[in-house]
């Protein structure tokens, strides 16, 4: 009997809850770290962008108006799923980072709890971030924190650093579009299914795959876009996309040097960068 | 209408020198820049004193005053004695109340009415507020313990010339950075007392330096290496400049921009009470206001009740003398910010929208522009889009909340938003909705150092007042 033939996965883009094609039609080769092949994946446009931007607006009212507690449920709700598969996530690991098996776990044990940590602050994070401001006068006067709105993610290498850059973006209310570029295209687009069975509405994570430094300029200069976070940037195009942002004064989150040890436990940085405060004067009186 | 007798303030109290240098280190010394401009009070046109605009040597001058001050004094001094600088300062300002007063007047035309009752006080206020964080910062939730930046360039506007100054160095000073503050043109002579009240408070040399100049200083001043902190506060467009100057440079920014606020009225409101909140919140100041509600969005059943009430109530808006008591209306603060009401008042004209303004009499000299409604304004009219920064206000109509918070948001700015009902619960709903960074329910244009402020989108991002206003000038 001959050996059976395996049937390939085909890798497509994540926008508005749906798997897309490039809609240019591009796709690129993704080789593990020893030079494989391991996949085709869809090599995302500037039109691929704008239809991501459009799916993660078109979320942000219901995600942003969900109860704290049913974002915290489903950021959860995800990270049973990556629970689920454990297996196939350390597969993928060992192919396209070349670290070994065991190496491979421990970075997605830590993804996973990552996405635990993360879930707890949904209902947290306004109890922190926000006050009551005791004003000379008649008014109960309090602040809170709200989503800023749809984020374009430039997101670093690997799943592990994938969940890091995510998390903190949506668990606030925020909807994203996210560039992984390279060969972190074959743990995203597995993330990206693990999102889509994850009770997760449509639009709130949309995935592209393709090159950072040809679609970071392009989500930089959007102006539906609200904030960019440049963590997977090349060096040289970061003060460029900077820039850009300037044209709708986004909100831009620009880790410093030292580069950031994603397995290390995080602090709020990320969480309170794309939050803006509002205060609301409320009346006193009889 | 009852008839007043003129009320003046006396303005023997405020002493102008025909001159002024910058103050750097300590001291007023005479600046390196060739160019000199003349301050005028815009309800005459007299001149009252003649300004520097700092130049490039001026410029490097005053930045390392405020370094070497920052390295030797004031970064590593403690934050029991900072803040015990930072109350002298409030008690001075409020010794010196009057006189700071007439002299924000006279140099930027606004009521002394509102200058002595709202802008003095709250100077001294937020004085005293972040004088109380100074020796707390590890309380603030920024953790255990978070750290100055350094130097910060400061840049303020003309409409709120000393209370913009102290929303800048009342945190920056608790923080433990050093400043050089850069006034407007036009309204230069109350930081340039502030100075002074600097000395009386023996602060340091070099913890405050003021610089005047022109949009030109101000680009070198934020531009400046050794500058490690930049606040703004002026329009979107110099903002998205300092954006794009400041991209990859890794200097911590904070902007507070422009607005184009609605002022939602619905048919339950207190109607006296929110024709009076629509009276302060669009011709407080001259309307010379970031935060103004410029868009008064009017439940349709209430439309004409609600216009009659409120031009009932222009007509006795009083227009004219900054320094009576009882005038409501001052001067438009200068000559080009008055050409640009004016250009933009013919564009709501040119575009089909209705204008109205009471019986109004204009002085002969300075600049004026009388209380202006618009109605019949479509959300693409510019004067519904644009930030006049004057007396005018466009009036837009409504039929259901979701209508009004549709309207609202529509603009790419979001800096504040009023909203005018009896119900509580609808209150907090709009308040939710509306994507603004301060919300008023059943009053407008108020502040309070304890509370923060700031925009959403194109009106900037960071937040100045409360615990919140502290993380501008803290390296977290």
């Amino acid at each position: 009997m001959s050996e059976r033939l395996a049937v390939r996965k085909t890798y497509k883009l994540y926008i508005g809850g749906k798997f897309p094609r490039s809609e240019s039609g591009r796709s690129y080769v993704v080789t593990s770290s020893t030079g494989d092949f391991l996949a085709n994946a869809a090599h995302a446009s500037r039109k691929d962008a704008r239809d991501a931007v459009s799916a993660a607006r078109k979320a942000f009212g219901g995600w942003s108006g969900a109860t704290a507690y049913n974002r915290g449920q489903i950021l959860y709700r995800i990270a049973e799923m990556l629970e689920g598969r454990h297996a196939q996530f350390v597969a993928e690991t060992v192919a396209a980072e070349g670290v070994s098996a065991e190496r491979a776990g421990e970075l997605v044990d830590a993804a996973i709890d990552r996405l635990v940590w993360y879930a707890g602050w949904s209902d947290k994070v306004s109890a922190v971030a926000g006050s009551s401001n005791p004003v000379a006068g008649p008014y109960f006067n309090f602040s809170t924190p709200e989503p800023t709105g749809v984020v374009a993610v430039m997101a670093p290498q690997g799943l592990l650093g994938l969940v890091s850059v995510i998390a903190p973006v949506i668990v606030t209310g925020n909807t994203c579009v996210v560039v992984a570029d390279g060969r972190t295209a074959l743990p995203a687009v597995t993330l990206a299914e693990v999102l889509a069975t994850s009770d997760l509405p449509g639009g709130v994570v949309n995935i592209l795959t393709g090159q950072a430094a040809e679609l970071a300029p392009w989500l930089a200069s959007h102006m539906d876009v609200n904030a960019i976070d440049l963590t997977g940037v090349p060096e040289h195009l970061a003060a460029a996309c900077e820039e850009a942002a300037a044209e709708n004064l986004k909100r831009v989150f620009r880790p410093l040097p030292p580069a950031t040890d994603w397995l290390a436990t995080p602090d709020t940085k990320r969480l309170m960068a794309f939050l803006e405060t509002k205060t609301v004067w409320h009346p006193v009186g009889m | 209408m009852f008839e007043y007798a003129p009320a003046p303030e006396s303005r023997d109290i405020v002493d102008i020198q025909p001159s002024y240098g910058l103050f750097i280190n300590g001291e007023f010394v005479e600046a390196q820049g060739e160019e000199r401009a003349k301050t005028v009070n815009p309800a005459t046109e007299e001149v009252l004193a003649e300004i520097s605009y700092a130049g490039q040597a001026d410029v490097d001058r005053a930045v390392r005053a405020a370094q070497d001050a920052y390295d030797g004094v004031w970064g590593r001094m403690p934050g029991r004695e900072r803040a015990k600088y930072l109350f002298r300062i409030a008690r001075i300002i409020q010794e010196r109340a009057r006189e700071f007063a007439v002299l924000e007047s006279l140099d930027n035309g606004k009521p002394i009415r509102e200058s002595r009752d709202v802008d003095v006080p709250l100077v001294a206020a937020h004085f005293f507020y972040y004088a109380g964080w100074a020796d707390k910062l590890e309380h603030a939730g920024f953790g255990a313990n978070p750290r100055p930046l350094g130097v910060a360039g400061q840049v303020i506007p003309w409409n709120f010339p000393l209370l913009m100054l102290a929303w800048k160095i009342a945190p920056a000073l608790a923080c433990g950075n050093t400043v050089v503050l850069k006034p407007a043109e036009t309204t230069p002579l109350t930081a340039l007392l502030f100075a002074d009240v600097c000395r009386q408070a023996e602060l340091p040399p070099g913890v405050v330096n003021i610089i005047t100049g022109a949009g030109e200083t101000g680009r070198m001043l934020v531009g400046r290496e050794g500058v490690d902190k930049v606040a703004f506060t002026g329009s979107t467009e110099v903002g998205k400049q300092i954006a794009r100057t400041l991209a990859g440079t890794g200097k911590k920014l904070t902007l507070e921009l422009g607005g184009k606020a609605a002022n939602i009225v619905f048919e339950d409101a207190p109607l006296d009470q929110a024709v009076e909140g629509i009276v302060n919140g669009i011709f407080f100041n001259q309307g010379h206001v970031c935060c103004a509600g410029s868009r008064l969005l009017v439940q349709e059943s209430i439309q004409d009740e609600l216009l009659d009430a409120l031009k009932r109530r222009l007509a006795t808006l009083r227009l004219g003398d900054p320094l009576d008591k009882n005038t409501d209306i001052g001067a438009i603060n200068s000559a080009a910010q008055l050409d640009k009401i004016r250009e933009l008042s013919r564009a709501g004209e040119e575009e089909g929208a209705e204008r109205w303004s009471p019986p109004c009499e204009l002085p002969d000299r300075g600049y004026w522009f009388p209380p202006t409604l618009f109605t019949g304004v479509a959300q693409s009219h510019r004067i519904a889009r644009e930030e006049i920064f004057g007396p005018v206000l466009s009036v837009l109509t409504f039929r259901t909340p979701a209508e009004a918070i549709e309207k609202a948001n529509n603009t790419p700015f979001g800096l504040s938003a009023g909203v005018w009902t009896e119900k509580g619960s609808r209150i907090l709903w709009m308040a939710q909705r509306l994507r603004a960074g301060v919300v008023w329910a059943n009053t407008f244009n108020r502040f309070d150092p304890a509370s923060p402020f700031g925009g959403y989108k194109e009106s900037g991002f960071g937040r100045e007042g409360g615990r919140h206003g502290l993380e501008a000038y803290l390296d977290v």
